[in-house]
């Protein structure tokens, strides 16, 4: 996959703060490429450095191999989708979409082909004669689209484009997205702090925090092995424990964590034995049983807290025998009968749901390993 | 610990104060003095447009007057003759032109001016810019005749003719402020986010400017200009102390009225006033539609 867009060694201070801490990454022709990540993380500075409004204190950008990294926003061949969409509220919708190639002094016909066209494939173009307050929300966002279209950037920058929107409509403008995003072919390099969000469009994700890549990748590996606590528990729920490496064979190792002898695979981070580690657990990959579980499995005593019911699945909160916290999401057809806070229970996964992490910066606490990710 | 009483006492006080209030409310003031409030009100209201709207009827009947002598002081009998001939007094057509030339010299100049001073002090962060906001305010609160004095004093001592250009220089020193001021609050709304979009499809800054900012900002500019042409054509006390040789309108009247007073100004005057509603008027008309088409 050749490389449209590079960010070499970038950084990026305002004052004392660093908002970006030596970025380095490539985005490839075509990629739908998500940064992901609480707010000031830094992924909107990454974003409008790409864009031009900011320029990098160190480092490079590079589009298509060219250092753009000091040339204005008007000079750049990427478009931006803005949060709040920024239509020029004086114009017909006609016209917003026209204000990039007439800004780049392309001829009359051809302006007038490519903005019909980019209206059919955002399905405007009855609205054509509009003005932008004139449409409801997802409309105004779909000429957003069209707009930064129309010029044929190499890339599509967008910065949180469905924020403003109601969840139905997210979930429609999620879908339309991918779809325009085949359609046009471009690479589109998307901002966002919905993890959902990210998983479900892209085709790789760099998870930042605090200024830092903490790590890129496709969804699947980040979700399966993340390399930090903070990615694994950004994406998606995750139980975290303390432990520590007892012995270790291959991918192999054996954590003593949440007061017991624990399973679990090496897959990102290389832990010597007797080092500080952190054990990870989805929920999902929880089994909660009244019956002791088979011996192979990695296995505790617990307790219920708590039981919360979400529709496909229910949520258990439970308690290690050490007052470690165990979180559980369990299917309806799970053979379980009807649990109450304070019943022992038997929680128990098997080797490959466990992952071993590097060890937290701060100390876990409970309320950290049960957030909503 | 003994707590304190004091708490509770006024807890009392206020209640039974509150509870106070609401039997005076209940009953309310009797009939008579409510009509009386009534009718006091109605007076009061009525003599303040009275007060000001007096002297601009006695202008626009006293145009219609056929005054005995030279001083249209008096009502004597209905004429259209200052009317059919308002261009009678040479000295006096010729006042108004200059007067007009300078306005429209001066609007232009400040209205340029004052615009991007407004959107240099909204838009960018810069060391002094609460001094300059400061300084910004001064004429507008500075006595109009320490400001011409002062003016007049530089061009003497420079050395320099009084007339049209020592008259413009004057006028748009204080109406920079005004036009600044005015497209200030419009340039406050502006989401500069239309800016940044603007640049990233490929519009450089100056046809970003032209495309986007100004006509976004263009009904406080407009705005600021009439204003400015009518503080202009208005302005006495600078313009007299910086104008030489020249005479502006309102300095003819003062200068004439030893002499003669005709009704011919009185019809130049009811003239700017109605062309100033007609203005105005347009003007909600205008904003009313723009603004049900933008939304806002």
């Amino acid at each position: 996959m050749r490389a449209v867009i590079e960010i070499d060694h970038v950084t990026k201070r305002f004052g004392d703060f660093v908002a970006v801490n030596d970025a380095t990454f490539e985005i490839g022709e075509g990629e739908f490429f998500s940064m992901l990540g609480p707010s000031g993380c830094g992924k909107t500075t990454t974003l409008r450095m790409i864009a031009g409004f900011e320029q990098p204190t160190q480092g490079a950008i590079r589009l298509e191999g060219v250092d753009v990294s000091r040339v204005p926003p008007y000079k750049r061949n990427v478009n931006t989708v803005f949060q709040q969409y920024a239509l020029f509220p004086h114009m017909s919708v006609w016209d917003n979409v026209a204000f990039g190639p007439r800004s780049r002094k392309v001829p009359k016909v051809e302006t007038a082909r490519r903005v019909d066209e980019l209206l059919e494939v955002v399905r405007l173009t009855e609205f054509a004669k509009r003005r932008p307050a004139q449409l409801s929300g997802g409309q105004q966002q779909r000429v957003a689209l069209a707009r930064a279209l129309v010029n044929f950037p190499k890339a599509l920058l967008l910065d949180e484009p469905l924020g403003a929107l109601d969840l139905k409509l997210r979930q429609v403008m999620q879908f339309e997205l991918k779809r325009i995003q085949r359609e046009v072919g471009i690479t589109f390099i998307y901002v966002t702090h919905d993890q959902e969000e990210a998983l479900t469009m892209s085709d790789r994700i760099a998870v930042m925090n605090a200024g830092d890549v903490e790590q890129i990748g496709t969804p699947t590996s980040i979700y399966d092995a993340p390399e930090t606590v903070f990615v694994a528990g950004f994406i998606g729920q995750a139980n975290l424990w303390p432990g520590r490496v007892v012995n270790r064979d291959g991918a192999h190792a054996v954590v003593v964590a949440a007061g017991a002898e624990l399973l679990a695979e090496c897959r990102t981070f290389d832990a010597r034995p007797s080092a500080d580690v952190t054990l990870m657990v989805r929920p999902e990959r929880v089994m909660v049983s009244l019956d002791e579980p088979a011996a192979e499995l990695s296995r505790m005593r617990a307790t219920v807290r708590d039981l919360t019911f979400q529709g496909p699945l229910v949520r258990l909160t439970m308690a290690t025998p050490a007052e470690e916290p165990v979180v559980a999401n369990v299917g309806h057809d799970a053979d379980l009968p009807l649990l109450r806070p304070g019943d022992p229970v038997w929680v128990s996964w098997s080797r490959d749901a466990a992952c071993v992490l590097p060890p937290a910066d701060v100390p876990l606490t409970a309320a950290e390993l049960i957030e909503e990710g | 610990m003994s707590a304190p009483p004091a708490p509770t006492a006024l807890a009392q006080d206020a209640r039974s104060s509150a509870s106070g209030l609401a039997v005076l409310g209940r009953g309310g003031p009797p009939p008579w003095l409510r009509r009386a409030g009534r009718i006091g009100l109605a007076v009061v209201a009525f003599g303040t447009l009275l007060y000001l709207f007096i002297p601009i009827v006695v202008v626009v009947v006293f145009s219609f007057n056929e005054p005995q002598g030279k001083y249209n002081y008096v009502w004597n009998q209905f004429s259209l003759d200052a009317w059919t001939d308002p261009f009678r007094y040479e000295e006096l057509r010729d006042a108004l032109v200059f007067s007009f030339q300078v306005a429209a010299v001066v609007t232009v100049i400040s209205a340029v001016l004052g615009t991007l001073m407004a959107i240099a002090m909204v838009k960018y962060r810069f060391r002094a810019k609460g001094v300059i906001g400061t300084i910004l305010i001064l004429p507008l609160t500075m006595p109009e005749v320490v400001l011409g004095f002062s003016l007049l004093t530089l061009f003497v001592s420079v050395n320099w003719a009084r007339g049209f250009v020592t008259i413009v220089i004057a006028q748009v020193m204080f109406s920079v402020s005004y036009v600044a001021t005015t497209v200030r609050a419009r340039v406050r709304g502006f989401d500069w986010g239309l800016e940044e979009a603007a640049l990233d499809l490929g519009s450089p800054p100056w046809r970003t400017f032209l495309r986007v900012t100004l006509p976004l900002i263009l009904p406080g500019v407009i705005a600021a200009a009439l204003l400015t042409f009518a503080l202009s054509l208005d302005d006495f006390i600078i313009t007299y102390l910086n104008s030489g040789k020249d005479t502006t309108f309102p300095i003819q009247v003062w200068t004439t009225k030893k002499s003669r007073v005709p009704p011919q100004i009185n019809v130049f005057s009811t003239a700017i006033l109605v062309a100033s509603i007609a203005i105005a008027l347009l003007g909600v008309y205008l904003t009313n539609r723009r603004a049900k088409k933008l939304g806002a």
